[in-house]
């Protein structure tokens, strides 16, 4: 709704209840800033972070269950573990991983200096952020949700649920929720209506499509469960009685509108990892993706029938004959286009000239992984087998093969990949391969072993299991893969820490195909200096390559590829051309440490004398580029949404309203400031005038985003 | 779009504002493609409450029952004014659009008048049940209406805050000539309020009764 | 940078989505239409009233409101909102919203025997 009211006049004196922050530095600068760059490395950065406490709650499980008779923690505690690890690594792992990626890369990819809307893209953050602190919150009250990542009523309502547990989860996940459509409604406007001149949507990015298709789903999925969680709310602190059943309430409610928005779910989380892994194996297998427009319309084929298959999640209710029988053939038929877009990636491959980088070896690890955990979803489209493995460790085991196998190792290929773009540095190739190999042998050993386990009867959630049942052996295997998926973690964190002293990279470590390597490692605020103009699929390819006589790629224009003095004015016409970055193609980056790109300053200047197509309303005739002002309001919005939380749910009344009046007051301080101060424009021909204490804001350094 | 002409009439300002949006890949404004996003995204909100209301329809264990109630006639004044208010708002549109923004104010204010007496009728019919026995506790019938109803009724008074916010800019003099979208977008997020209405009148109201 | 490329991105595939479509405000409606509109409105929601109070042919009357109810939300829809007159997108989203919710909404509630009832 802000939004709507956005566009307003500023006000004819600045009478406000802040003075706007003027492009700060440092600590301050990341809590206002609207560059869409940032707030992916915040989004990701703060989701690792997330990932590292999801990771504990496993490691606690895995040790509560490494033997028969386990005494780790209470059958209370262990409730609240599992249901803490499943709800942080859906809703706070892999949808803010596959968020922030996409805040980072879609508007690099697609040629825009921007998302739509940069503070509706700083509230997204801020929101999941307090959002999953409110979450974590409850354990601070000894009152962590305990009632499993669905959250099943009539089980979690007041009368067998007491105390606050529930009411962390039903706000927390109703405040994250928030993020998610504000940042659904972002990248959808951003795509449709940002692109560079020339990225038809035929031309965009792989990453691009696949982060699209997933926030249709998102748009769309996100008010069933907002319904779901204000009825349960109601009658958790109101007393209403929709899922009540002696007042009459069926409780199938709940399960059918949670699994109308959790089966979209299950795709929001893997189509971004789908993505990646697209923009991964080309560049590694030096092939272009086989069969973009297939891949394309496989997504969205995946997209459309993910609407139509939720019951089979509610197979073992008793839904009858005719809609089981529906929905086993909904399930079967969407297994078609995924199995569409794995020949496909199998196609790209078989040919290439494959490089054995890191980054590939996590894209094709997901690739097998993925394969695994889709046909064992299969077998869950057969309703009879599935009575069967219903709330058995086979479950548990299919979904880790696809979220784990699948979305967690498309992600570290992504990080992997674009850690050069993030930070300017590479990571050490060799850590990346022992990261990839203890995290595939571990992953290996946790989660496949529960595909016997769960034939053999073992159910999920139990706390404590009896010896001579046959579980114990496999169980110790799966505890010990647990630790050595933490230790290639542990490796992971290591990588990162040290590339901070390695050498610092050129503009395209992996002799890349797509748009955002047209740009400095890490790009400087506005992204493109001068707006690029697109003519092919995988345009930087093109820019770099033709088609030799004999069909192989032939690199273009050879005596283009020298080292570009920094101080030399580019040629205006080409600006994207700039070969020198081009010859690492070697992955490690370190023969380009000599060719840095000229300073910001500078590269504006020069690309200023260039002709401009699409920026006109971005820069005036003094070589300015107007990007939006950093802004208070959208933390401060955020801020308000936990007091409301805390307020209602241990009913004084005064918290909630303080914390509505922030909200509110923040939407219309918000509304009243205009996206962009005209008088602050980033001054690029001449240092940064302001008297703020560090005068570098051209020059990002940004640390990165893991630490 | 709506501000072409506007911008080319040239309003002294900076260029960035003279513009209500830069330039884009299909020429719309990003602004209505998200209010249109949103409003998509909506009708899985509204439909799933309605659903939840269909599928607790008789099945109440105790009383009060709908057709103790209902007052259709009452009911079907306020959803005449509702549906009125959508007329008055296109018509203050219509008035930006003429740059007429003195009398865009009288529409605004009549919209907001209009919305707000649907909310005062709603307050009384809820004050009304409630009096009868039925509130959100006493049955389903209770809770899936109240709520369904409840959620459209913040819905009109979010709606109501933002034309009285746009009536003061504007009073105040601080609402330039060329934000006629900033009216338009307003003015869907109204006019869909109105059509949710339009269903839960026929879906809540008037289907349960008849005989 | 020359017309050329400029052009050709704008009659790619996804050409119905790009085109600028320019001067669409002043296809809107005037007043006048919006006040007919308003018109009929008014006119099919006295008929809902009316027909609420006759008594038997329960589904006849139940299919005859629902068929009210959609030309209602059409028009106010195609008018007020414009729909007819703006940009396809804008349909499209809208009318994405609108099947998917009708469907899944529908799907669940029969699963549920509502309409056995």
């Amino acid at each position: 709704m802000a939004a709507t009211i956005a566009a307003f006049e500023p006000p004819a004196p600045p009478r406000r209840l802040f003075r706007r922050p003027v492009h700060p530095t440092g600590l301050w600068g990341w809590f206002t800033t609207v560059d869409h760059k940032r707030i992916g490395l915040l989004y990701t950065a703060t989701a690792f972070a997330f990932f590292i406490l999801g990771g504990i709650e496993a490691l606690i499980i895995r040790l509560q269950l490494g033997g028969p008779n386990g005494h780790v923690v209470s059958a209370d505690t262990y409730n609240q573990i599992f249901t803490m690890h499943g709800t942080t690594m859906i809703f706070l792992v892999v949808m803010p991983l596959s968020a922030g990626l996409a805040n980072y890369l879609v508007p690099l990819m697609i040629g825009a200096r921007d998302v739509a809307f940069p503070r509706l893209n700083a509230l997204g953050y801020w929101v999941f952020v307090i959002g999953g602190l409110f979450l974590y919150s409850s354990f601070l009250f000894g009152h962590a949700p305990n009632g499993g990542w669905f959250g099943y009523a009539p089980n979690t309502e007041k009368a067998f649920n007491p105390a606050h547990n529930i009411d962390y989860w039903v706000f927390g996940l109703q405040i994250v929720g928030i993020a998610s459509l504000t940042g659904a409604i972002n990248l959808i406007v951003t795509i449709i209506n940002m692109r560079a001149p020339g990225m038809s949507l035929m031309r965009m990015p792989i990453f691009v499509w696949m982060t699209f298709i997933a926030q249709f789903l998102l748009l769309f999925a996100i008010p069933v469960i907002t319904v779901a969680l204000f009825e349960l709310m109601f009658d958790r602190l109101f007393g209403a009685n929709f899922f009540n059943v002696q007042a009459g309430a069926d409780p199938l409610l709940w399960q059918h509108l949670f699994w109308i928005f959790g089966h979209p779910e299950v795709y929001i989380l893997i189509l971004p990892a789908m993505g990646i892994v697209s923009e991964v194996l080309p560049v590694f297998t030096r092939r272009p993706l086989f069969g973009y427009p297939v891949m394309v319309f496989s997504g969205i084929a995946i997209a459309f029938m993910g609407w139509g298959v939720w019951a089979h999640h509610m197979f073992a209710t008793g839904l009858g004959p005719v809609a089981k029988s529906a929905f086993a053939l909904s399930t079967m038929f969407i297994a078609v286009p995924t199995g569409v877009k794995i020949f496909n990636w199998m196609a790209t491959m078989a040919g290439g000239k494959i490089r054995l980088k890191a980054p590939f070896l996590f894209a094709a690890g997901f690739v097998t992984m993925f394969t695994i955990g889709g046909l064992s979803g299969v077998t869950h489209a057969i309703v009879p087998a599935d009575t069967q493995q219903t709330d058995t460790y086979y479950i548990v085991a299919h979904f880790h093969y696809v979220l784990f196998g699948g979305s967690i190792f498309g992600l570290f290929a992504g990080a992997h990949y674009w850690w050069p773009k993030w930070a300017g540095r590479m990571l050490s190739d060799t850590l990346g391969k022992l990261q990839f190999w203890l995290m595939f042998i571990g992953f290996n050993m946790t989660f496949g072993p529960f595909h016997i386990l769960g034939l053999q009867g073992m159910p999920r959630r139990i706390y404590r299991y009896p010896s001579g049942r046959g579980w114990d052996f496999w169980n110790l295997i799966s505890t010990i893969g647990a630790f050595i998926i933490a230790l290639s973690v542990l490796v992971f964190i290591i990588n990162i820490l040290k590339s901070r002293r390695g050498p610092l990279v050129g503009e395209d470590p992996w002799d890349a195909r797509t748009l955002e390597w047209t740009t400095p490692n890490p790009p400087p605020e506005y992204n493109f200096a001068e707006m690029p103009i697109v003519t092919s699929r995988d345009e930087l390819w093109h820019r770099k390559y033709i088609e030799g006589p004999d069909g192989r790629p032939v690199r273009r224009e050879p005596e283009r590829i020298e080292p570009v003095e920094p101080a030399e004015p580019a040629e205006p016409a080409e600006p994207r051309l700039e070969p020198a970055r081009l010859e690492v193609g070697d992955g490690n980056g370190s023969s380009a440490s000599t060719n840095l790109p000229p300073p910001a300053e500078e590269v504006a200047r020069e690309e200023h004398e260039g002709e401009s197509v699409a920026d006109a309303a971005h820069e005036d005739e003094h070589g300015h580029i107007h990007m939006p002002s950093p802004s208070y309001y959208p933390l401060l919005v955020a801020v308000g949404l936990p007091i409301i939380a805390y307020g209602l749910m241990y009913k004084t009344w005064f918290v909630a309203v303080i914390g509505a009046l922030i909200t509110v007051a923040s939407v219309y301080g918000w509304a009243l400031e205009p996206a962009t101060e005209p008088e602050e424009p980033i001054d690029m021909s001449a240092p940064e005038p302001e008297p703020e204490p560090e005068p570098e804001p051209d020059q990002p350094e940004l640390e990165p985003a893991g630490s | 779009m709506a501000v072409t002409e506007a911008q080319a009439a040239g309003t002294g300002q900076h260029p960035e504002q003279g513009l209500s949006h830069p330039v884009t890949s299909t020429g719309l404004s990003n602004e209505k493609i998200a209010m249109w996003a949103f409003l998509g995204s909506e009708c899985l909100l509204f439909g799933a409450l309605i659903s939840t209301y269909l599928l607790y329809r008789g099945r109440s264990v105790a009383g009060p029952f709908p057709h103790d109630v209902y007052d259709i006639p009452y009911t079907s004044v306020s959803s005449f004014v509702l549906l009125m208010s959508s007329l008055t708002m296109v018509l203050a549109l219509a008035a930006m659009q003429r740059r007429d923004q003195r009398r865009m104010r009288v529409w605004l204010v009549t919209t907001a008048l209009l919305g707000a007496t649907f909310i005062g009728g709603q307050v009384y019919e809820f004050t009304v049940f409630y009096r009868a026995g039925l509130s959100l506790h006493q049955n389903l019938f209770g809770s899936s209406f109240f709520v369904l109803t409840g959620f459209h009724g913040a819905h009109v008074t979010i709606g109501i805050l933002m034309l009285l916010s746009l009536f003061t800019i504007s009073a105040k003099g601080r609402l330039a000539d060329n934000r006629v979208e900033t009216v338009e977008l307003i003015g869907l997020y109204w006019h869909f309020v109105d059509v949710v209405w339009i269903v839960i009148f026929t879906m809540v109201y008037l289907i349960p009764g008849v005989k | 940078m020359s017309s050329t490329t400029h052009d050709e991105a704008f009659s790619s595939p996804d050409a119905a989505m790009e085109s600028p479509e320019p001067g669409v405000e002043e296809h809107y409606p005037d007043e006048w239409q919006y006040i007919k509109v308003a018109l009929i409105l008014f006119a099919i929601t006295m008929a809902e009233v009316g027909i609420y109070y006759i008594s038997g042919a329960e589904r006849a009357i139940i299919s005859l409101m629902a068929v009210m109810m959609i030309a209602k939300f059409t028009l106010v829809a195609l008018y007020f909102m414009h729909l007819r007159f703006d940009s396809k997108l804008f349909r499209r989203l809208f009318v994405t919203g609108i099947i998917l919710a009708v469907a899944v909404y529908l799907i669940a509630l029969s699963s549920l025997h509502v309409f056995q009832r």
